[in-house]
Order: C-alpha cells, then structure tokens, then sequence
C-alpha cells in the first residue's frame, strides 16, 4: 500500500514538473513485448515486457514492468516507476521505486542510467536498495541490427548481480545470473511488430546451489512468440 | 405629434446617414476578406479525412491584394481548438504578425474572430499559414499575391500560382507525437547489414568498416536527409494523378509564382519538355523580392521560400512541373499545355543522396597522414569531403540556381556595415527530437535583442546533418552572398545547408517582437525557435554582446 501511494506521488510530482516546466508539451513512448513459448524442458514459457515514459524533453516518469509466467505459475513479475532526468544528450538519469510481487514481496529504491552507447547500443544500468537493506544491481543491453527495413534483430543481454546472499530470493552474492537473447521481428509498422525469440539463460555462484536444490538446471532456454507494440 | 419635433428627428436621422455614410465611405476604401476556418472531410488521395479548410476549401484560397491598400481580413475559428493565421513575409505591425505570444497576440480562440487590418507595404508572391501546433501540415496554408501599386517590372502574358505542400495521412500532432518517441520513427531507408556489405564489395572492408565506425560512434545516420517521410506531394493541392494544369498559348511568356508550402520537404524542381529536355526557367523574384533575371534549368526548392520564374513554352505540348523531394520518395506534379487534359513525360526517381563527413561540418584533419593513404582511400577521402546533401543528381551541365546568382532588382537602400555579428548555432538531439538555437529550445532560450535602426549580422552555424530553412518574421534580411553591398539579395528565409555556415544582414527597422526559427514544422515545435525584440534602448539599455543569450565570434573562438 505504501508503494503504490508513493508510485502515485511520484507520478503526480514528474507530471506537474514537467508541464511547469515545458507547458504543454507532453509525450510518451511506451513499448510493450507479450510472448508465450516453450522452455529447454518443454515447460510453458510466457512473458511480459513493458519499457517507456511520460513527459517533456527534460523531466519523464519512466515505468517499466516486467515478469515471467512458468507452467503457469508466476515466477517473476516487477513494476518500476522512476523520476528521468535528461542530463546529457544520450543519457538520462534516473531514481525512483521497484515493486516486485514474486518471487518474493520486495520493495526497492532505485538509481541508475538510461542511454545509449556509441554503436547505438541502448544501455540501461541501475543499482538497487531493497526494503530490507539487500543491495543488487542490473545491467541490460540491446542493439538492433537491420536486416531489411523491415526485418530486425534484436540481441540482447543482461545480467543480475548481489552484494550480499538474499534467501528470500534464492540468489548468492556476486553476478547471480545472466541471460544472452535474440529477438527477431518484422516490423509491419513501427507501432505493430510480431517476433520470435530466443534466450539461453544462466545461473552463477551460490546461486547455482539454490537452483539445484529446487531440482533444476543451472541453465535454461526458451523460444517464444509475440508481439512488439508501441504507443 | 407636433411638427417641431417631426423636424428635428428628421434632422437628426438625416445627420445620422450623412455620418454613416461617411464612415462607410473610409471603411469601403479598405478591402474586406473573411476567411473562415473548419475542420471538415476533405478526399485528397481517395480516403476521406479530417483536416483544416478555410471558406471550405482545402488548401486556402488564393488571396489577391494590391501593393498599398488597406486589408481587412476577418478569421473566424470554428474549430474546437485555438488557431492563428500569420502572413509569411509580410512587413506590418506586430500585433497583426499573427504569432501567439508575440506583440500580445491573442491567438484565435474557437468560436472567436479576430480582424486583421493593415496596409499592404510591398508587392510580390507570399503566402499565409497557420502558426499554432500542426495546424499548417492540416491545410492551414493559402497564396498571397500581391501586385505593385504602379509600375510592374516583370513582363509576363499571363501567370500562375504553383504551390507546391506535403499531405500526410496523419495529422501534424500525430506526426509530432511519433517523431518524439523515436527520431528516426519516418526514416525508411535505415542503413542495413546489407548496406554495409556493399559497402565492403564496393570500397572494402577497411573503408567499409572506417565508414560504419565513424557514424556509430557519433551515434548517427548517413540518411537521416528527412523527418518525415509517408507524404503525398501536391501542386495547388492536387496529386500527380490529378494532375494541376496551367494553360498557356504558345508564344506566351509564363509568370509561374512558385510557394514551397511543405510542412517538412525540400525539392529540386525542373520543368521538362516531352523530350525529356530541360525548359529554360528566368528566376525573376525570390522570396517576394524581385531580383535581376537568373536563367536556370533547376533550382532547389527551400521550405517555405517562394521563386517566381519566367517560362517560355517553344512547343504545343505538354510540359512537367517536376518538384522532386530530396528523399527521392516520389514527386509533385502539374503540367503546363496548351489545353486541360495533357499530360507531359513522367520522370524517372533520381538517386537519394546519401549524407557524408562534410555534411558533418567541417573536418579536422591534422592528424591525417596523407602520405600514407592509399590513393583508394585518397579517393574516398575526397568523396567524404563532398556534401552528400548538396549533390542533386542533375545532368552534367545544367545551371542549378545558387544562393550566390541572386541580385537585388535596383539598389538596397541599407547598405551599412554591420556594427555586430550574432553567432545562431543551429543544433539538435536526435535521440530525443530535440532542436535548438544556441543550444536552447524556445522556451529555455532568452529573446536576442536589437536597437531599433541597428544593423547586424546574423551568421547562422550549423552543426546538425539537415538543413534548415530559418527564418525571420517581420523584417527580410540580406543574404551575404558575396554580391556588392546594394545588390544583397532580400529573403525571408535562408537555409543553411548541413554542416555550413551562412551570414544574412539585418536593418532592425521593425519594432516589436518577432518569431526567429526553422520551417520545417516539427523543428520549429520542438525548440528551434526564438524571439527577437527590436527596441528603441537608450545606451544603458543597449545589451552589451556578453550579455547576449548568443556567442559573438570572439567568445566562440575563446570556448574553442
């Protein structure tokens, strides 16, 4: 409850920043990914992926959220809502608070960056404090490369890393796990894209211990279908 | 009733006419127009849509003014949004300049009129359009021309407005809106991994991948050449299928009052005969301002610039307006034949240009050590130093129009030094659909202000890989073409290619404030724009070139 009434706030905070700022001059970007698939061990794979923004040139709200439905069971699912300054021409810095339902309830307050490498390599990297003091942070790169006008490919990685040992999540300290992807989809607009996807995703450290003892792989891929939307 | 009173009231109602009519007689003198504004279904391209008309008509009505009368012109909003009409070009009071925001110019709220009155101080071909969001890419844009009081220095037997727009299936905020979530969101001719391999077939790998790595690491595009793309072009407001006719006789000379109108496009514009062959044009006027003849067989076509030609048809046949858009992504067309129905040689898409390190700015090249260069990489040294932009793909041989052929018909009355430059930088963030002068967006940016009568040199600098058609309400400026002072050029609007420098003079005669930005519609909305105030200052008031929201050449030198 307490997150959400901040989520609100913070909200209302970037808009009102923004519209004082820029008077009537505010857009969005929002992309969203729904895919379903099947996993290495023939389990059912399903996932959403919503990344973007609300504002001016110089102030955004910036929500992603973003989770994985296994064998029809929610293995993880995260709803981020950040303040985004524009600090540099491709960057932007970002604060604000991560949701996550599962697999456990944890709150977060994050800090981090947004932009774009040279090589048009999008960036995202953000540190994280959870309610219980856990520190943790994330990496996430893509880059698409055109093929046709039309058709793209999307590589992409991303990576996971713990201060300290969280049981609650099952994860070690150090680079917990790591995931390497490629997406390829047709854009038959840039707003309507359909894609396929694959993705080889792996455990590190400690980690890999608590993933043995729930019975599974260190490692595991999928293939999944979908669609890209922008709006 | 006694007959006193029956007296006096006739009295009074005879004062009454004699008044009225006198007050008429000084309001006829002066000509009334009302343009009304609609949203209403118009069928352009075969699907019906939504967009702006003005007296239902779509684009706006010619308007025809002579050179000294007074205007009346009354606008009546009758959409559900605010709107505004500005007359391009035109010297008048900044309060019927028609910019909200400016000279306390209310804008035209729905339902509400606002009455235009001014007197007409000039003569030539301009046009109007609105200045409020995406309304003129919506069909807020007519001609204005304007004839000389007396004396006509152009002779011509007969004469035609060619005005040449950019019509989209989405609206201009629609547009906006997808150009700010991704830059490159109407750019349909992305390098791809199949360019660069050609690339390597054609120059190697070496080359191929120098090439790839120097636009990756600026985190650009070589064929970022337009924002917009999608547009059907049209010539009075008809496409290349319906096909806009002028008539002539042959023997007649033809006065073609060309209007870029374009929200977005540049073209290169050619008249061809039905060989295929380039029909003389005599560029007479510029920009409304007359200019000594300059034959041409092609000129480019800058947003919102207005050329007049003179044409001479040798045949009795169909001749083509091509006005070919500098992404090469089809054509506005209209035909000039003797009778309706003709139709002239279709022409064949030209090459788009791709853009090169010299549309970059200029290069440094101290570290290069030529002597180690092979002469391949020589060769493409030297094709990278040639603007991509400007290459237009005309025959070997045909006179292009340049900036540095126009001469002012007669002699400028200011032909004064200018007593300080102001450096415009023209710049952008593509990554967020950012553009701005002097590193700022309009609302960031502070007014560049200028004494009343001062003469200044505006030297604009851009450090973008588009051009951009600047341009400045209120006043024309010279264009420092390299001509003789009292032959500068006059124009409302210059553009500055990508990567190049270009200076314009200014007299400050205009007091008020004025709109200073680029044309193209969604540079404008989205930050390239500025005001310039012309004040009477007495000398503590005078801004002091430090002061200045804008770098003077020195300063730029010392940042450097």
């Amino acid at each position: 409850m307490r997150i959400k009434n901040m989520i609100v706030m913070l909200l209302l905070l970037v808009v009102a920043t923004a519209q004082a700022h820029e008077h009537d001059a505010i857009f969005h970007a929002l992309r969203l990914e729904i895919d379903a698939g099947e996993s290495r061990e023939n389990e059912s794979v399903a996932n959403w992926n919503l990344n973007g923004w609300i504002g001016g040139d110089t102030h955004k709200l910036w929500l992603k959220s973003e989770g994985t439905v296994s064998d029809h069971e929610t293995e993880s699912s995260e709803a981020w809502a950040l303040y985004s300054y524009n600090a540099a021409t491709f960057w932007d810095l970002q604060a604000g608070v991560r949701y996550d339902n599962r697999p456990a309830s944890v709150a977060y307050f994050v800090a981090g960056v947004t932009g774009m490498l040279p090589f048009f390599v999008e960036t995202e990297a953000h540190g994280f404090v959870s309610d219980e003091g856990d520190i943790s942070a994330r990496l996430h790169l893509e880059r698409d490369w055109l093929l046709t006008q039309k058709i793209i490919a999307q590589p992409y990685f991303e990576m996971n890393a713990f201060a300290q040992e969280v049981k609650a999540l099952e994860v070690g300290s150090g680079l917990s796990d790591a995931k390497l992807g490629l997406q390829l989809r047709y854009e038959i607009t840039r707003k309507f894209a359909p894609y396929i996807a694959v993705e080889y995703e792996r455990s590190y450290g400690e980690t890999v211990d608590y993933a043995k003892r729930r019975g599974e792989d260190d490692s595991d891929s999928t293939i999944t279908a979908g669609v890209r939307l922008l709006f | 009733m006694t007959c006193t009173r029956c007296f006096s009231f006739a009295m009074l109602w005879q004062n009454f006419l004699l008044v009225s009519s006198l007050l008429f007689a000084t309001v006829g003198q002066a000509a009334e127009y009302q343009l009304e504004i609609r949203k209403e279904t118009v069928n352009i391209t075969g699907k019906p849509m939504q967009r702006i008309t003005v007296n239902h008509q779509f684009p706006a009505p010619t308007l025809t003014w002579t050179e000294g009368e007074e205007v009346v012109v009354q606008v009546t909003n009758h959409m559900n949004e605010p709107s505004s009409v500005h007359w391009h070009g035109l010297l008048l009071p900044g309060y019927m300049d028609g910019v909200k925001g400016f000279n306390g110019y209310p804008g035209i709220e729905p339902g509400q009129t606002f009455t235009y009155r001014f007197t007409v101080q000039q003569n030539g071909t301009y046009w109007y359009h609105a200045h409020t969001k995406g309304q003129e890419q919506d069909g807020l844009y007519g001609a204005l021309i304007i004839h000389p009081k007396d004396h006509e220095p152009v002779h011509a037997d007969r004469e035609q407005v060619v005005m040449f727009s950019d019509f989209s299936a989405e609206t201009g905020d629609e547009i906006l809106a997808n150009l700010k979530k991704s830059s490159d969101y109407y750019n349909t001719a992305r390098r791809t991994v199949g360019d660069f391999f050609d690339d390597v077939r054609d120059s190697g790998w070496k080359l191929a991948w120098q090439h790839a790595r120097d636009w990756n690491t600026m985190r650009m595009s070589p064929t970022d050449l337009t924002d917009v793309s999608g547009y059907t072009f049209l010539v009075n407001g008809k496409t290349p299928q319906q096909n806009w006719t002028g008539v002539f006789k042959l023997g007649e000379t033809v006065r073609l009052r060309m209007i870029n109108a374009s929200a977005m496009s540049f073209y290169d514009v050619r008249i061809l005969d039905t060989e295929n062959k380039r029909l003389k044009m005599t560029v007479v006027q510029a920009d409304g301002r007359n200019v000594e003849p300059v034959p041409v067989d092609e000129f480019r076509f800058g947003v919102a610039e207005t050329y007049d030609v003179l044409v001479t048809p040798t045949e009795n046949k169909a001749y083509t307006i091509v006005a070919e858009p500098i992404d090469r992504s089809g054509f506005a067309i209209a035909t000039l034949a003797p009778r309706e129905g003709m139709k002239g040689v279709m022409p064949e898409q030209r090459s788009r240009a791709l853009l090169t390190m010299a549309d970059m700015g200029p290069m440094d090249m101290s570290g290069m050590d030529h002597s180690k260069m092979t002469q391949e990489e020589m060769k493409d040294m030297a094709a990278q130093m040639r603007s991509g932009w400007a290459k237009t793909g005309a025959p070997r041989g045909d006179k292009l129009l340049s900036y540095a052929d126009l001469r002012y018909l007669g002699k400028q009355n200011d032909v004064r030094e200018p007593q300080r430059e102001i450096v415009v930088t023209l710049g952008g963030n593509m990554e967020r659909y950012i553009w701005t002068i002097n590193g700022k967006t309009m609302q960031e940016a502070e007014p560049i202000a200028l004494r009343y009568r001062e003469r200044v040199k505006l030297t604009f600098v851009n450090e973008t890989m588009m051009a951009h058609p600047m341009h400045l309400h209120g006043m024309f400026v010279q264009l420092d073409n390299g001509q003789p002072a009292g032959k500068l050029p006059d124009k409302t609007v210059v553009t500055v290619p990508p990567g190049k420098s270009y200076s314009v003079l200014v007299t400050a005669d205009a007091e008020g404030e004025w709109a200073f930005h680029c044309h193209l519609l969604y540079h404008m909305s989205t930050g390239m724009m500025n005001k310039v105030v012309v004040a009477t200052l007495n000398d503590e008031q005078t801004p002091a070139p430090a002061s200045l929201p804008v770098q003077t050449k020195q300063e730029r030198a010392h940042a450097h």
